[in-house]
């Protein structure tokens, strides 16, 4: 297993603070992500924990696009993650920026 | 529109049954309640350790509710887990909701913490057996694609009623380890059509063991469930002897059965070879007064 | 130890136990009480007709003898592992004797659980599991699976398995790991009949697995999850 962490600034609060949100399932090929909006001073954190060692750099393109897209702050992302591909992982993070905001930017 | 419920996952199954907006969580996954004894066999764990538990209302009626992640460990039941379902069902004696319900899905003991998972199913048996005395109604749905084996096989017929879609299973032993242990020829897991005919819904219907049948359908069992609720079961001696005198009329019965046709022919079934193609409605219509 | 040495030094005044194959049952003196005897040998597997057999006995019991204390002598390796059991509903047989043996304490009858040779998954968890306190003679086995089938299961290398069960109970065979987390309330040794009345004569109260596990540092999660769902105010 390896854990990974990711912070990234300057991204935009959320209109208003939601409750937590949980999307995916830990199994094969799948991740799970949960969601929560928090003060972390204007930061977005990411924690990874996966079960595929040694693919940080494809987490940090990933992430960074993510982030990108998003650009949110105080948010913090948890992920249990079982070697999912890419694609997979960006949907859903997608889903559950979604889900937390119901739509909403 | 059917909304399958073999499809969702454990929390999409719950919040699609619950009144919206009515689900509260208890122990949600912001409270990372992990299994530590997967972290050290470097196994990936879950926020909810594979299981949601908490409170909502079924049109209305206050309702205590679990449901099991087939995804996650396929279900199976570790220390947390376990205890999440045991606290759940000892929240009922104090809360004394209209019933409990049960959305099972699991392979039994997590074997990771086999011990703690098998000690913590016999904890469940013995707060679902304490629900039930207290007159709270436990109700289990089952119709997901991992099915129900193992001590939650036999949790689950502890409660008072099973509502099942064809697309369950419930037994006690997987046919996998069956074939493992004594081969193909007294169990070909891979038979799907022998599987189901033996484990699956519609058999598990007929023989007595599941007490509703309905499709594939969100809506189905959310109305199955509701018809359920205000059931109070007779938990005395007669009852039970009554009981016994039906499991015994099943040995004899159906004792030398080789395969369900054979139970399905005995039961007085016209064309038994047909039941696993019928729709639920047909199915129903066709056995309605022949079940054992 | 073999079932009628056991009974004997269990009664030592005598019991009255017959033997049919691989099941046992009948009626034990202790302290001038009678307590109904009901077990299996030969590390019997318990299919559809054992279960039911049991079960029969217990409903016997709770019919015929209001009070009478219950002593489970099961050794089992599990559930009977065939199709036929499986198409039948041995789950449901299962349960059926889990809900007679609850009659049983329900209706006022003390249940006490001894593994004196082998306790084993399924087999484990209809009977002695559902006692008001399970105990074990000190070279009794009991399991979930063994650790080489366990590791063809999950995919975790055997000796990371092996390794780890030296310092954690939680997943190896053995009764020290199930002492250790709750489930079986102390071990027999020397004057078993001494052992068997002391058990008749203990408060009964509830299923206290889960404060023992916490205790004997076996299972220290147990008893806070359950706890805090069950009291947690959402």
């Amino acid at each position: 297993m390896e854990s990974l962490t990711f912070e990234y600034q300057g991204g935009r609060p959320l209109a208003s603070a939601p409750p937590a949100t949980l999307v995916g399932v830990v199994s094969s090929g799948n991740l799970e992500v949960l969601v929560e909006p928090t003060d972390l001073g204007g930061a977005c954190r990411i924690e990874v924990l996966t079960a595929a060692v040694g693919f940080g750099a494809i987490w940090q393109a990933v992430l960074d696009d993510f982030f990108d897209r998003h650009r949110i702050a105080d948010v913090r992302i948890s992920i249990n993650d079982v070697g999912a591909t890419p694609a997979v992982v960006s949907l859903r993070l997608d889903q559950a920026l979604e889900a937390l905001t119901g739509g909403q930017p | 529109m059917r909304h399958s419920y073999y499809e969702d996952s454990a929390r999409e199954r719950l919040l699609g049954l619950l009144d919206e907006g009515s689900f509260r969580e208890i122990l949600p996954p912001t409270e990372r309640v992990v299994s530590p004894h997967l972290r050290q066999l470097d196994t990936p764990a879950a926020f909810d350790d594979g299981i949601i538990v908490g409170k909502g209302t079924l049109d209305g009626h206050s309702v205590l509710v679990a449901a099991q992640e087939g995804g996650f460990m396929g279900g199976a039941v570790g220390e947390v887990h376990g205890a999440k379902l045991t606290g759940l069902l000892e929240r009922a004696l104090d809360e004394r909701p209209a019933a409990v319900l049960l959305l099972v899905e699991s392979g039994g003991v997590r074997l990771h913490e086999a011990n703690a998972g098998l000690i913590a199913v016999s904890e469940v048996m013995r707060a679902v057996l304490a629900v039930r005395a207290a007159g709270v109604p436990v109700i289990v749905l089952n119709g997901g694609q991992y099915g129900c084996f193992g001590g939650m096989g036999i949790v689950s017929r502890l409660c008072d009623a099973i509502v099942m879609s064809e697309e369950g299973r419930l037994g006690l032993s997987g046919p996998e380890v069956i074939e493992t242990t004594h081969g193909v020829e007294e169990f070909d897991s891979r038979d799907r059509a022998l599987v189901w005919r033996t484990v699956g819904g519609k058999h598990r219907y007929l023989l007595g063991e599941a007490t509703v049948l309905v499709d594939d359908d969100l809506a189905a069992f959310r109305a199955a469930a509701l018809s359920l609720i205000g059931s109070t079961p007779d938990l005395g001696l007669e009852a039970m002897e009554a009981e016994h005198a039906r499991l015994g009329e099943r040995l004899r019965r159906f004792g030398d059965c080789r395969d369900a046709l054979d139970v399905w022919e005995r039961l007085g079934i016209a064309e038994p070879e047909r039941l696993p193609i019928l729709d639920t409605e047909t199915f129903l219509a066709t056995v309605s007064d022949k079940r054992a | 130890m073999d079932a009628k040495t056991l009974l004997e030094r269990l009664f030592p005044g005598g019991c009255d136990v017959a033997f049919d194959d691989v099941y046992f049952s009948g009626t034990g003196q202790c302290n001038n009480t009678d307590v109904a005897v009901l077990g299996t040998v030969d590390n019997t597997p318990i299919g559809i007709e054992l279960a039911y057999r049991m079960a029969g006995e217990v409903l016997d019991v709770v019919r015929n003898h209001p009070g009478r204390p219950i002593l489970l002598l099961v050794d089992t390796q599990g559930q009977r592992l065939s199709h036929r059991d499986e198409l039948l509903g041995i789950n449901g047989y299962m349960a059926h004797l889990a809900k007679c043996i609850d009659l049983a304490r329900r209706n006022g009858h003390r249940i006490l659980g001894l593994v004196y040779s082998h306790a084993v998954s399924g087999g484990f968890l209809a009977s002695s599991m559902l006692a008001d306190t399970c105990y074990a003679l000190p070279d009794a086995e009991i399991r979930v699976m063994n650790l080489p089938a366990m590791a063809r299961v999950t995919k975790i290398p055997l000796e990371r398995l092996t390794e780890l069960s030296t310092a954690s109970p939680v997943f190896a065979p053995g009764v020290g790991n199930y002492l250790r987390m709750g489930a079986i309330e102390a071990l027999w040794e020397g004057d078993l009949a001494d052992c068997l009345a002391k058990a008749l004569a203990a408060p009964v109260a509830g299923d206290r697995r889960r404060a023992f596990g916490e205790e004997r540092q076996g299972r220290l999660l147990a008893r806070p999850v359950a706890d805090r769902v069950r009291h947690d105010a959402v």
